[in-house]
């Protein structure tokens, strides 16, 4: 598992880290291994409270997933129910759905950050829109599901003053409750949560690059094209594959709009969590568990590799 | 992309720019208009909605005060727990391991990444009987989740401090690591802390998929609770909380930019420190 991997590598590093800070200057091999051990003991309370609180949980998960329930024997039943029937179905939605809620909000977030980074003069006009994306994006559940029923429902306010204007919009095949509707809704926590984590990558953006550019006879697209645009394009899918994982993530909003009509993996485990599960499929909860920690693990590495590329830039 | 290409320059700092200048509010207003609409809008439909009088009776809901002192209580343990934890860490892994630092923001993104839906999983098999009758198995999970904010804001903090410097300097004068950790840094990332508080505080008061989980009946459990017989209420508590969290935001943002511009630092937003003079600025 490369997810393993990542998060048990502070204690093989501080090893490997033993031997690679041998100096010259130090008095012998033992004494130096010692002071890079002593040095490494300062992250230790956080290697043990990341080892405690995620490492062991997320061990817990894939051990279960090739357990029987009851007798504990090893058995690759779980993995079967997880990828057939409605629990493949729930892995289709789950990611068709995270796509499409990471790129339409990852556009339309670069777009406002950009829009607010510009704004020289407008502080205020900045602190409004960075502190309420810090609100947004906590914002989701039951309470969010209810913003849009109360809004954009088949006679709710908007749509009536839509249906006003001659814009019969739920006649039209609108409607909250299929994918469509959730990737809208999802848009509310998606977009504020773009707008914070892309707006230190532009802010990585020298102004002194743009004077060159200009400097050589480049015009704005010109800019964008061979500078700009490569500097931040793997920060701006860094950034989209962050918001990827949120929208798998999400549980209580897609459960509060949908009470389960459209099978989504989040809401599959979390009904396996509250005991709704058939004799002898306890542990296929455990099972979806790991098929989401398998997809996170692959997002997770490309979002390494690009962030790898990003930073050789963004200092 | 597309209209991002075509956008006018970042800083109006030299004369083409300058010349430019006019093009700018016409594409940002468009923008910053059609957002404001999608975000406002369901407020505003919520706000008519739930009417006026709901707002008084969310305070005399019966579980109204236990629900808001459990949320509470667990926002400022998780609060303590996580900056003594992520303070100090992050601090060492600045001045003496930077190479961690890679490896330190890929392990803080985890918790954002991987769904609290799956992580309850595990923590409910593996956690001692014992812990887990406790609300304060809550608490230690809630760490995790906040790490990832908390560990930005605080990287952000140092990245805008001349870190060596200031400890090269506390060393010279006799200071031991925890004395310049103390008096010299803390003292000095007192905003970023601020930030990562406020960001901890608002996750711990909305988070919802965990708590209810483990079944423990936190505020944003509690108000869920009268979706089903009472949906003004419940739409008016979510509404109020949301936004208080955003009032305490934009206070302790101003008055951290205020404190920053008084000791020459830059403008202080949530994630970042930019450079208020990007003109003169490197």
């Amino acid at each position: 598992m490369p997810q393993t991997d990542t998060v048990a590598a502070p204690e093989p590093r501080a090893g490997s880290g033993a031997g690679a800070a041998q100096s010259p200057t130090r008095a012998g091999p033992l004494k130096s291994a010692g002071t890079a051990l002593a040095r490494y003991a300062g992250v230790l309370p956080f290697a043990v409270y990341v080892t405690l609180g995620l490492l062991i949980p997320v061990i817990a998960i894939i051990v279960g997933a090739f357990q029987a329930p009851g007798t504990g024997a090893l058995t690759s039943a779980n993995l079967d129910t997880a990828t057939h029937g409605v629990y493949l179905q729930g892995f289709e939605n789950s990611l068709l759905l995270s796509v499409l809620a990471s790129v339409i909000p990852g556009i339309l977030g670069l777009l406002i950050a950009y829009a607010i980074f510009t704004a020289k003069r407008g502080r205020v006009l900045r602190q409004v829109v960075i502190t309420a994306s810090g609100v947004f994006a906590n914002f989701g559940g039951v309470p969010l599901a209810f913003l849009f029923i109360a809004s954009f429902g088949s006679t709710a306010l908007v749509t009536g003053w839509l249906g006003d204007i001659g814009l019969h919009i739920w006649d039209w095949g609108f409607t909250l409750y299929n994918l469509a509707g959730v990737v809208l809704v999802y848009l509310y926590f998606q977009v504020p949560l773009m707008v914070l984590v892309i707006l230190p990558a532009l802010e990585g953006l020298r102004p002194a690059w743009r004077e060159a550019a200009e400097n050589l006879g480049a015009r704005g697209w010109q800019y964008w094209r061979h500078v700009g645009g490569p500097v931040l394009f793997p920060s701006f899918l860094g950034c989209v594959l962050l918001l990827f994982g949120s929208a798998m993530s999400a549980y209580a909003t897609a459960e509060a709009l949908t009470s389960g009509t459209i099978p989504l993996t989040s809401i599959q485990i979390g009904s396996f969590l509250n005991g709704n599960v058939i004799a002898g499929q306890e542990n296929a909860g455990k099972a979806l568990a790991l098929g989401m920690i398998v997809i996170i693990a692959v997002v997770m590495t490309a979002y390494a590799l690009l962030q790898r590329r990003a930073a050789k830039w963004l200092r | 992309m597309a209209a991002v290409a075509q956008a006018p320059p970042a800083p109006p700092a030299s004369a083409p720019a300058r010349a430019r200048r006019g093009r700018v509010p016409a594409w940002r207003w468009a923008i910053l208009l059609v957002a404001g609409i999608y975000f406002l809008l369901p407020l505003y439909a919520a706000l008519r909605f739930a009417g006026i009088k709901a707002y008084g009776s969310v305070f005399s809901r019966t579980g109204f005060t236990d629900a808001l002192w459990l949320s509470v209580r667990l926002a400022i343990i998780t609060t303590l727990i996580t900056l003594a934890l992520m303070v100090p860490t992050t601090v060492y892994v600045h001045l003496r391991l930077p190479r961690l630092r890679r490896l330190m923001e890929g392990i803080t993104i985890l918790p954002i990444v991987i769904p609290p839906v799956v992580l309850i999983v595990g923590v409910l098999q593996v956690a001692p009987g014992s812990l887990k009758a406790t609300p304060w198995l809550l608490a230690l999970e809630y760490v995790i989740l906040a790490m990832p904010f908390a560990y930005r804001a605080i990287d952000t903090g140092l990245r805008a401090l001349d870190v060596k410097t200031l400890t090269e300097a506390a060393e010279s004068l006799g200071a031991g690591w925890g004395a310049t950790l103390w008096r010299v840094i803390l003292p000095n990332l007192r905003t970023a802390m601020l930030s990562a508080t406020v960001l901890i505080i608002a996750l711990v008061l909305g988070e919802f998929t965990m708590a209810s989980l483990d079944l423990y009946e936190t505020f944003p459990v509690w108000i869920v609770q009268f979706d089903q017989t009472d949906a003004a209420t419940s739409v008016a508590a979510s509404l109020g909380a949301l936004f208080v969290t955003w009032i305490v935001l934009m206070l302790i943002t101003w008055a951290g930019t205020r404190q920053a511009r008084r000791t020459g630092g830059g403008e202080v937003t949530l994630f970042t420190v930019a450079r208020t003079d990007t003109t003169t600025g490197s």
